[in-house]
């Protein structure tokens, strides 16, 4: 079946859920937020929302940088940055 | 061309409006007066507003240096950094002579030497959810060029409780997004990323690089919707999210609705206090 995926048609195996179509892509759930149809699909609902047949999925990836220089971890010493 | 209709159309701006500027003011704005849709009762706006930059890297450089040159008239720059070489690359708000200053100050003397109608706060403080609203409190519009997902989440929450307009932008390599918060009216940060990726999985700037003049595009929009919101012309980025690929010279704008199920702006919050960094982090022990 035919999609337009982020603005552009594509070609998908029929019958495939949002977590599917991701799998399909390669992309990792975890790096994404996901519209279908211009509404968002919350995480939960990955394995069971169906993509079909003239979909519009928009897939759009978390960033987070601002492009500062001067990061350093936490204070518990994870890896997550928390300068700004 | 002749000056003189410009001058002339320059002295009807003013006299339609009851300010005070000085010939200084009216000299340095005369480009912002001379549009209809800006005009004295516009410069005024810019004069009298407040705007708080999250950081004054990347993205809050350019943000401030626009919004200093047009004359907004307070800004406050929250950042508890120090300039350092490897921030020169991009930051243009700092220079080779300012390193080891707090970011803070050499944004603030950068805004400042520009356009002396402009006061700089300056707060060299870590924001945590025990200090962002009384910062934020005082301004009109926030502007967050952050680059880490606690920051981005803790001032979504925040400006959301405090229905306070946001504009919200993030960078990565050779790529931006960008979108416009108006609490209440449109949809938030949570709306579309409801929760952060989990720790790790999406590189920082800082182990994946980032192309300098990205920032300078990202954040220059940042700054064009911030004076949009102040002079109420236009459209703005509420409603969507706008991504730019520099490599590709694209933009693509992603419609975003307001989500009814969104924990912290939806119909039943389940988000109705500030999440700290240190909560955050713990996730992930």
């Amino acid at each position: 079946m035919n999609i337009t995926l982020n603005g552009e048609k594509k070609e998908v195996p029929d019958g495939i859920t949002v977590l599917g179509l991701l799998q399909h892509l390669t992309i990792q759930p975890e790096r994404v937020a996901i519209e279908l149809n211009e509404s968002v699909v919350r995480k939960k609902g990955y394995s069971t929302a169906q993509v079909q047949d003239g979909d519009r999925v928009e897939i759009v990836s978390f960033m987070g940088g601002g492009a500062y220089g001067a990061s350093r971890p936490c204070r518990r010493n994870c890896n997550l940055r928390t300068a700004i | 061309m002749s000056l003189r209709p410009a001058v002339r159309n320059l002295e009807s701006a003013i006299e339609n409006h009851d300010m005070d500027f000085t010939e200084d003011q009216i000299l340095r704005y005369s480009r912002h007066i001379l549009l209809p849709e800006v005009g004295g009762e516009g410069q005024e706006k810019l004069l009298q507003a407040k705007v708080v930059l999250v950081g004054a890297g990347g993205l809050g450089s350019p943000v401030g240096y626009y919004l200093a040159a047009a004359g907004v008239g307070t800004i406050g720059v929250i950042d508890n950094d120090r300039v350092e070489i490897s921030n020169l690359q991009r930051q243009i708000a700092h220079h080779t002579g300012r390193l080891g200053v707090d970011k803070a100050d050499s944004a603030k003397e950068t805004y400042e030497t520009l356009n002396p109608d402009v006061r700089v706060v300056t707060h060299k403080e870590r924001l945590t959810s025990a200090n962002i609203k009384g910062i934020i409190k005082d301004y009109d519009i926030v502007v967050d060029g952050s680059d880490n997902f606690p920051t981005r989440y803790l001032v979504n929450d925040a400006c959301v409780m405090m229905k306070k307009r946001l504009v919200s932008a993030a960078v990565f390599r050779f790529e931006g997004q960008v979108t416009t918060i108006v609490p209440g009216e449109g949809p938030c940060y949570r709306c579309l990323f409801e929760v952060p990726p989990p720790p790790g999985m999406v590189p920082s700037c800082q182990e994946a690089g980032i192309l300098g003049v990205v920032t300078g595009v990202i954040g220059t929009i940042q700054a064009t919707e911030v004076v949009k919101l102040i002079l109420e012309i236009g459209g703005t980025l509420m409603g969507s999210l706008l991504l730019w690929n520099a490599l590709d010279m694209s933009f693509r704008r992603v419609k975003v609705p307001r989500n009814p199920d969104c924990p912290v702006c939806g119909q039943h919050p389940t988000i109705t206090e500030l999440i700290d960094y240190e909560q955050f982090c713990s996730m992930s022990h």
